[in-house]
């Protein structure tokens, strides 16, 4: 094994080259002239902001858009991509951040599907159960060939989809956001894996948004701000300062200024609250937690959970069991009388997790989507009509205090940003005074000048004596605005901490379920 | 009822089940790819008035087989068309190959034959004949065993048989081969195929068009074995029937004939008893009529046990990372 | 990117480029059975619009299908496929007799008002098991609905021929006629009254069409239906319902009870179509009084874009075929009234299924004609350029 040969030789062979790469998309240009080299056997990053146009470049790369302008060289050799199979062909594996397993599949006959040897299935599963077996064996990735993917955890799932490029004798694997669904124990074994993937010769394209697995394991970066390539430098050679300045184009501030929480009366209180789903899975299995008047609770926790059945059960739209007190006062939890309405008339907001699925109609235009929830309102309808033209003056009126961009009441929400359209979210719930916000993944696809100004509202909210229950999966989030911060795993409150007196590591082994180790 | 009325009873079953297993198979190979088809309905309409058309003018029942299934694949790659290539509504694509089927067998009958819709009527060779199968005769007077062979499972027409034989195949297929587990993953997750390098549009159009083929064969046994000729609207709801019956079955080969069997024996006993008096009240004979709709509704409310349909099922499939 | 038409675009000229194909296509039809599709073509306008006697058919057939094309549409905005307009019309028409036959009503307008309850709940109850099944037990209410309309027919068979049967009708299974007090007023009558005559001819005259007030009450359902849909509390939670459920469900709007709403909305505007048809025109009930207006329904409200404008539009073009229809097949016996499903199911499949075969080249088109905008940020609408899966609705 050649390993420990130096990897910032100047003569190792270029694994891939993209030479003035440009695509647009209708009016919006989502690469521009894009140019890389990556040097075979060498991790190398790519890092920009949501929108950047990673995605949209990688999609080139495997086959899913043809690019307008440019071309594509891999191992030096010119190379049409026009489809999928041709990338595999040409030795390049992808492992989206969206898995694309078939869940009711076995292990097995995700890894050989689309890779069969023969029209008949069993002489192809008896050679990839053996061949799985080896790849296992080297590189520390243990999984049941015969298990079925619903019934892996994610992380397992993610290996699944390794395997899958291995199997088909990839040589540069290119990984979207593998980090997002995973806990920071199940981070560090994928990076030990791709480590050793490394090492064996393989070519590995991480892209990111975060800078910190970029220090971490890449040997070099390149960084994506609108769809242009900004730069490209070794990874030893640069700072994450250095690096967020090149993403976003100006010094950003990396922490949110905030007073000292006064916390004052309790405003919510949750003892023992369950949810069942409809598969009689149990989602939340006893939840405590209090919430002050006055105070940002940040629930940690990687995704999937329980965070996002909490946020519905205390939103009104998930039947739970146990107890939700609003003021000291008892909330229904089953029946008529508990859906998102009462909730709201009891005094709580909710910023959804998924602003284009729930939180928005993307097909309402912007006044009418100011009502939403609220639309029972007098202020919006009288008997049985609607009052359009209160709509309308409240929606000019939040756009232009947000300073919604473009200021115009009469698009459709799905014509906005995504942070335009998280402030319209956030203007609505908050302009309602309630005693409480929940808000989840507030800054989820959102660019960073909207981040600054989503997470000051939050703050200016807290500061004006509401109780704010934050749910993310951006552990930097919850350690910036939060004042108490309870991590979540498996349906259950593992502990909770105060911002100041804990670390990354620490509520990142509770992330992880492990509450001895961080006791 | 005696042995041999309910060995009548059970052989109508298996002719009237065989149209909705054949119906219902299509079906399965269509919703397992994922591409919902309410237009089997109008499909086998469409092929059993062009076999028996062809049937009555070539005098050949196969021939007349043949150009069913053709114009059953014709209705089957406009769903395709509709719901692969330009990601059309499956279900309003379903719905129009209906009325168009409804409509052109008609008009075309019309101008053909001039017999206010139907075809003339079939005869000889025109239809499929019952075939004896071996020893039919001689062990019929065999107590038990001999009647049921001779009686129940001899003497039935071609079609029968090779619809029997389907089911075995489709799930050998389905679970055996290659094609399909593709076919069983783009029905579930087609981003999963399509990033595994394979067309998911070259296997949807497969799978409808075995779904063309086999709602072809459904319909050319119905207007040239079940009866001997083409009558206006003769599928009588049997490609909705088949659907409720793909439900019933959890899209599962085997169920799939099970299911098709108990509509076929609930039509088999409409038929056979015009009225049925239970408890001095008369049962009309509509109820009779309408009882498969009616059990397909209870179906449909599962109220018989419930199943998960493919995942991506209805859904057009458009790349995203 | 929806919005890359302009809206004139969207709502003329693809419905027109839609229905042209589907002509066409009708006209290959006419021409394959070997007849001259101008010829058809000529005949069918001169039958329906060429005089008042076929603008008075026409505009009959139109106020069919305005009713039941307003009802499949409410059911598109709460993204349901409503299919069983048929048989909930049948039920409707079950309504108004039983509303007329054992009442002796002193006055049309009264008889009108009690008709008008008895066909919309038996059309809204009749839509009301599979809307409850659906927003309960989950059952696909397409089939359900079609299950509906095979019930229906053997419903009234056996109502008609055992229950309600007029000993001494002639054989043929319908009900006595409805009592003359309660005859709604007709195009024939208003003839009568301004002093016109008219010309008697064989297969239609103004004094003889069944043109009548139920007219003027489709065109006021339609405007209802506007108001309902636009204006209201409950038509927001309905299209806020067919866009996203989800969205729905955060907002606090109950899935059930929308499904339940919108489906016996459909349900009894459908059953409206009975005042027309049973009340207005046959005057008695008889075995199938719908005549696959429920069905043309589903190609009125695919094409007019499920607005009660574009339904009503779509409903005059669609009345115009069917008493086109009967006039050409009159004179070219050859050409079969079944001639119209013809063409209406090319209508559904080009409006309906194949709207993207013309939409995304015409999208082309006028992209190309614009400016590239600077970008907006698009993180959030993945502006991928693939026309987004459309929806039922518009």
């Amino acid at each position: 094994m050649s390993r420990a040969a130096p990897r910032d030789e100047g003569d190792a062979a270029l694994a891939i080259e993209l030479r003035g790469i440009s695509k647009s998309f209708g009016p919006v240009q989502a690469n521009r002239d894009i140019s890389i080299e990556v040097r075979r056997g060498t991790i190398h990053g790519i890092i920009g902001e949501n929108g950047a146009g990673k995605s949209t470049l990688m999609s080139i790369l495997y086959g899913f858009y043809r690019a307008d302008a440019g071309e594509i060289l891999i191992g030096g050799r010119r190379t049409e991509i026009p489809d999928s199979q041709a990338a595999i062909d040409a030795g390049i594996g992808m492992v989206f951040q969206h898995f694309k397993l078939v869940e009711n599949f076995t292990v097995l006959e995700n890894v050989i599907l689309g890779a069969e040897d023969g029209r008949l299935l069993k002489p192809s599963l008896a050679k990839a159960r053996r061949l799985l077996k080896q790849l296992a064996d080297d590189y520390e990735m243990d999984v049941d060939p015969e298990a079925v993917i619903e019934e892996l955890g994610v992380g397992q799932q993610q290996r699944v989809e390794i395997l899958k490029a291995l199997y088909r004798e990839a040589d540069i694997l290119i990984l979207d956001e593998p980090t997002g669904v995973l806990t920071p124990a199940e981070a560090d074994h994928l990076f030990r894996i791709l480590r050793g993937l490394r090492d064996e010769g393989k070519t590995i394209i991480l892209i990111t948004h975060k800078l910190r697995e970029i220090m971490e394991i890449t040997d070099s970066v390149s960084v994506m701000r609108r769809g242009e390539m900004t730069a490209t430098v070794p990874t030893a050679e640069t700072s994450p300062e250095e690096l967020a300045e090149l993403m976003v184009g100006r010094k950003v501030l990396l922490r949110v200024d905030k007073a000292p929480a006064r916390p004052g009366d309790v405003v919510l209180e949750v003892r023992d609250l369950r949810v069942v789903d409809e598969q009689k899975v149990e989602r939340l299995r006893g939840i405590d937690l209090t919430i002050r008047a006055g105070e940002i609770l940040g629930i940690a926790g990687v995704s999937g959970n329980g965070q996002s059945e909490l946020l519905e059960v205390l939103g009104g739209y998930a039947n739970g069991t146990g107890s939700i007190r609003m003021n000291g006062q008892e909330i229904d939890l089953t029946g008529t009388a508990s859906d998102a309405r009462t909730r709201r008339a009891r005094g709580i907001a909710h910023v959804p997790e998924d602003r284009q699925r729930e939180g928005l109609v993307m097909d309402y235009r912007a006044w009418e989507n100011v009502a939403f929830g609220y639309h029972s309102d007098p202020r919006f309808s009288s008997g049985l009509f609607m009052d359009h033209a209160a709509m309308r003056a409240d929606c000019d009126d939040k756009m232009r205090r947000f300073d919604v961009r473009p200021p115009d009441p009469t698009l459709a929400a799905k014509n906005f940003s995504g942070g335009n359209q998280q402030k319209i979210v956030l203007a609505r719930e908050i302009e309602r005074n309630p005693d409480l916000l929940l808000i989840g993944q507030p800054t989820r696809g959102v660019d960073i000048g909207a981040i600054e100004f989503i997470h000051e509202q939050i703050v200016a909210l807290r500061d004006q004596g509401k109780a704010i229950l934050l749910v993310s999966v951006e552990l930097d989030e919850i350690m910036a605005l939060s004042d108490r911060i309870a991590v979540m795993f498996d349906g259950r409150i593992m502990g909770e901490r105060l911002p100041g007196e804990t670390d990354q590591r620490e509520l990142g082994l509770l992330m992880a379920g492990m509450a001895g180790a961080a006791a | 009822m005696d042995f041999l009325g309910l060995l009548q009873i059970l052989d109508s079953t298996l002719r009237l089940a065989t149209p909705l297993l054949f119906a219902c198979l299509a079906g399965l190979f269509s919703e397992r790819a994922g591409i919902f088809d309410i237009g089997l309905e109008g499909k086998m309409l469409a092929s059993a008035f062009l076999s028996a058309a062809a049937a009555s003018y070539t005098g050949n029942v196969w021939l007349g087989c043949l150009a069913g299934i053709g114009a059953s694949l014709m209705l089957a790659a406009i769903h395709g068309v509709a719901s692969i290539t330009f990601r059309g509504n499956q279900l309003i694509s379903g719905v129009a190959i209906n009325f168009l089927a409804s409509g052109l067998t008609v008009v075309v009958g019309e101008a053909w034959f001039g017999l206010g819709g139907r075809t003339p009527q079939l005869m000889g060779a025109a239809r499929f004949q019952e075939i004896d199968l071996p020893f039919a005769r001689e062990i019929a007077d065999v107590p038990l065993l001999g009647p049921i062979y001779a009686n129940l499972l001899s003497g039935h027409s071609a079609l029968v048989y090779i619809g029997l034989l389907c089911v075995p195949l489709t799930w050998w297929v389905l679970y055996r081969t290659r094609f399909g587990l593709r076919l069983r993953a783009v029905g579930e997750n087609p981003a999963a195929v399509d990033t595994a390098g394979v067309s998911v549009v070259g296997l949807r159009y497969a799978a409808v068009m075995i779904c063309g083929l086999l709602t072809g064969l459904a319909g050319a046994y119905l207007a040239t074995a079940l009866s001997a000729g083409f009558v206006k609207e003769m599928s009588a709801g049997r490609g909705f029937i088949a659907l409720a019956a793909l439900i019933f079955a959890k899209w599962r080969p085997w169920y799939a004939l099970g299911a098709t069997l108990l509509f076929g024996l609930l039509e088999a006993l409409g038929n056979r008893f015009q009225t049925i008096e239970v408890f001095d009240i008369t049962v009309p004979t509509q109820f009779m009529q309408a009882l498969p709709y009616i059990l397909t509704v209870v179906i449909l409310a599962g109220f018989v046990g419930r199943a998960i349909p493919p995942r991506a099922g209805g859904e057009p499939y458009i790349k995203e990372r | 990117m929806n919005d890359a038409l302009p809206k004139w675009a969207d709502i003329a000229l693809i419905p027109l480029l839609n229905l042209t194909l589907a002509l066409i296509v009708s006209g290959l039809v006419v021409g394959f059975i070997g007849e001259d599709p101008f010829e058809v073509l000529s005949l069918l306008i001169e039958g329906a619009v060429g005089s008042a006697d076929g603008w008075s058919y026409t505009l009959y057939y139109a106020t069919n299908f305005i009713f039941t094309g307003l009802g499949v549409a409410v059911a598109f905005h709460a993204r349901l496929f409503n299919i069983g307009g048929e048989g909930q019309a049948m039920l409707g028409g079950l309504g108004v007799a039983l509303a007329l036959l054992y009442v002796p009503w002193p006055h049309w307008s009264l008889a009108l008002l009690a008709a008008m309850t008895g066909a919309a709940l038996f059309g809204a109850a009749w839509a009301a098991i599979p809307a409850w099944l659906q927003a309960r037990r989950g059952s696909h209410i397409v089939i359900t609905t079609i299950m509906f309309n095979f019930i229906a027919s053997a419903l009234m068979v056996y109502l008609l021929s055992r229950v309600l049967l007029v000993p001494g009708a002639g054989g043929s299974p319908e009900t006595a006629r409805f009592a003359a007090a309660t005859n709604l007023p007709a195009i024939g009558d208003l003839y009568a009254l301004m002093g016109w005559g008219c010309v008697e001819r064989p297969i239609a005259s103004v004094c003889r069409a069944p043109l009548n007030i139920a007219f003027l009450l489709a065109l006021l359902a339609g405007f209802a239906v506007w108001a309902l849909l636009w204006r209201t509390r409950l038509g927001y939670e309905i299209r806020a319902f067919g866009h996203s459920e989800p969205a729905a469900l955060y907002a606090g709007i109950s899935p059930t009870k929308i499904i339940m709403v919108a489906m016996l909305i459909s349900g009894g505007l459908c059953g409206l179509m009975a005042i027309n048809a049973v009340m207005g025109e046959a005057e008695r009930l008889v075995i199938d009084p719908v005549q696959g207006a429920g069905f043309v329904g589903i190609a009125v409200a695919l094409m007019g874009r499920s607005h009660p404008i574009g339904i009503c539009l779509a409903a005059l073009l669609f009345g115009m075929l069917y008493q086109g229809g009967g006039y050409v097949e009159f004179d070219i016996p050859a050409i079969s009234r079944e001639m119209i499903l013809v063409i209406q199911a090319l209508v559904i499949l080009f409006t309906g299924a194949l709207d993207n075969m013309v939409r995304a080249p015409m999208e082309a088109l006028f992209l190309n004609r614009r400016r590239p905008e600077p970008a907006l940020p698009t993180s959030a609408t993945r502006s991928d350029g693939d026309p987004k899966e459309r929806k039922v609705e518009p």
